[in-house]
């Protein structure tokens, strides 16, 4: 009887790794053995066109003592997302929010949010590149039609993230959108009334129930947000060529640049590993502060 | 209604209408301006609609850049994407939701740490490896690593799909002799036909839109798919911006399209990420 209890699970565990082998597979070939590679790559001078060699740390003491376009990358994508998430999180939670009310025709109102998600952002880069041209776009006809100043938009080395960001909101927002609708419409009524009976107003409302209720869903907004902020490439790459005087020249940017045009995959491959740590940490960070304000039903989480 | 409810009733579709606005404006603006002679275009104050409407833009932009070629190799990458994925996803996901094996949740911890792993850090080596085969500037590189698990996310997806099915229905298949490739592929597939749909949308989607990935590794015209050509047509007519949005108008049709047709399973697709991650 044991052995047959054995025999069973064998044949279990045998069937669970034949099912699961194309994603396992698929983990260790593009995934785990990249994330050697890459370490090991960073050590090296690798141009493509020539043998490798051990170089050691030299990559990451060119980035960090004489590039001139590192540190300059890092504090412009550094920007870039804190404004995109700030702002990107602010922006779909009041729409969500407004979703949520007895509202009329709801369905069309989210099938228009999404809308922009939908538009490939190749498209939706010619489109913005057309809306904020200085002379003929939409964007300072309008403030000029209104009595305005023109603006510059991706034209000025202060705008132009500002301007990148509008439209990443603009092309993004939507996938947000639905996920907080999502989780504000399972709030439970009875919560809410109950702070109507105790004569609580709407801001009550929301800082008593509803936010800490959806905080589980902000955390996971947030943190999808951080990450596609800081791999921030197309815009810039079709918009901008990084500029003006490399004020769009994003992290991802300045890695293509380093391994394609100039092919340094060394360097490309110090610029992933930087990478990989600065995106650990600031998950990290995310996940430690996150105890402080996300709300799991039933627990500590 | 009082009032103050009816005063808050229209703030609220107020609201509402100027993020309507601000989504739609862009998107008529380039529908309206792929219609018009450059006459129109450059006129201030500027015109809602064409005075006359222009279709030889169309014409004009597809002639200037071979589109259909584009077309082609995009649904070369496109196809096999879709199918990689359906198949191979959700053969993955069931093997981690249904069986009991070693090492399981450290695989499943593993699909997670994927999810959130941006691509460009493991651009490099996955390159390198692809110009040491010889495969780089062929749809190999697009295709291939879609046929092992067809990304991460949609394992996950399927995954938390296939657990909300009762057990009960596996083990009376296996009570009648069926063996578990019988019970994924005539009995859970049905169940999660829903989810199905939703990652064969998001694939198609990201294989359409997709630009990264064949930046990096489609190299001469021949290959280009329809993100990289129009790219290309941005460097070379970004006077001419009626053709231009007449050439992104062709990009934006048949995703708008899809979406709208499947948009009850995308919707679901995507709030269920949300909420069960």
């Amino acid at each position: 009887m044991l052995k047959r209890h054995h025999h069973a699970e064998r044949r279990e565990a045998v069937a669970g790794y034949l099912f699961a082998s194309p994603i396992i597979l698929g983990l260790v070939i593009w995934v785990i053995a990249p994330l050697f590679g890459v370490v090991l790559i960073s050590l090296t001078d690798w141009n493509v066109l020539k043998a490798p060699n051990w170089i050691g740390i030299r990559n990451y003491v060119k980035l960090f003592t004489t590039d001139l376009y590192f540190w300059n990358s890092l504090k412009v994508t550094a920007y870039f997302v804190v404004l995109n998430v700030a702002f990107g999180i602010l922006y779909s939670l009041v729409v969500a929010m407004l979703l949520n009310q007895s509202v009329k025709g709801k369905g069309i109102f989210r099938s228009i949010f999404y809308l922009p998600t939908i538009v490939p952002i190749v498209a939706s880069s010619a489109l913005w590149l057309w809306l904020y041209n200085p002379d003929f776009g939409l964007f300072n006809q309008i403030l000029q039609g209104v009595g305005l100043h023109r603006s510059l938009w991706l034209s000025s080395q202060t705008s132009v993230i500002p301007s990148i960001v509008i439209m990443s909101i603009w092309g993004t927002a939507g996938n947000t959108i639905v996920i907080f609708l999502a989780a504000l419409q399972g709030v439970p009524r009875t919560l809410l009334e109950a702070v109507e009976i105790d004569g609580g107003n709407w801001w009550h409302k929301m800082t008593a129930i509803t936010l800490p209720m959806i905080s589980p869903v902000t955390f996971f907004n947030i943190l999808v947000g951080l990450i596609n902020s800081f791999t921030v490439f197309t815009q810039s790459y079709v918009m901008t060529a990084g500029g003006p005087n490399n004020a769009s020249l994003f992290y991802v940017y300045l890695l293509y640049r380093e391994g394609f045009q100039r092919n340094n995959m060394g360097g490309a491959a110090a610029l992933s590993c930087v990478l990989i740590v600065i995106v650990s940490v600031v998950g990290f960070v995310v996940f430690r502060t996150s105890r402080q304000w996300v709300y799991y039903e039933g627990g500590s989480g | 209604m009082t009032a103050v409810k009816v005063g808050q009733k229209a703030l609220l579709y107020l609201a509402l209408s100027v993020g309507a606005v601000f989504c739609l404006l862009p998107v008529f603006w380039l529908v309206r301006s792929s219609l018009m002679t450059l006459g129109d275009i450059f006129k201030f104050p500027p015109i809602l609609w064409p005075s006359h409407i222009r279709w030889l833009n169309y014409a004009e932009a597809t002639k200037a850049t071979p589109f259909l070629l584009y077309f082609r190799n995009t649904m070369i990458v496109l196809i096999p994407n879709v199918v990689g994925s359906l198949l191979t996803a959700s053969l993955s996901a069931y093997g981690l939701a249904r069986f009991r094996f070693p090492l399981r949740n450290f695989w499943f911890a593993l699909v997670l740490g994927a999810i959130i792993l941006p691509p460009a850090v493991v651009l490099i080596p996955q390159f390198l490896m692809w110009s040491k085969l010889h495969l780089v500037n062929s749809f190999l590189p697009l295709v291939v690593p879609v046929w092992f698990g067809g990304g991460a996310f949609n394992v996950f997806l399927l995954r938390q799909f296939f657990l909300t099915i009762p057990r009960d229905y596996d083990d009376a298949a296996l009570m009648d002799g069926a063996t578990y490739f019988r019970i994924y592929w005539q009995i859970m597939l049905r169940f999660i036909q829903p989810a199905l749909i939703a990652v064969g949308l998001f694939q198609f989607l990201f294989a359409w839109n997709d630009f990264f990935n064949p930046l990096i590794y489609l190299s001469s015209q021949a290959t280009y798919t329809l993100a990289i050509g129009l790219r290309f047509y941005i460097g070379s007519y970004a006077t001419q911006w009626n053709d231009l949005m007449a050439a992104s108008v062709i990009v934006v049709v048949p995703p708008v399209i899809v979406f709208f047709l499947g948009q009850r399973y995308f919707v679901e697709g995507v709030t269920l990420t949300g909420i069960k991650m």
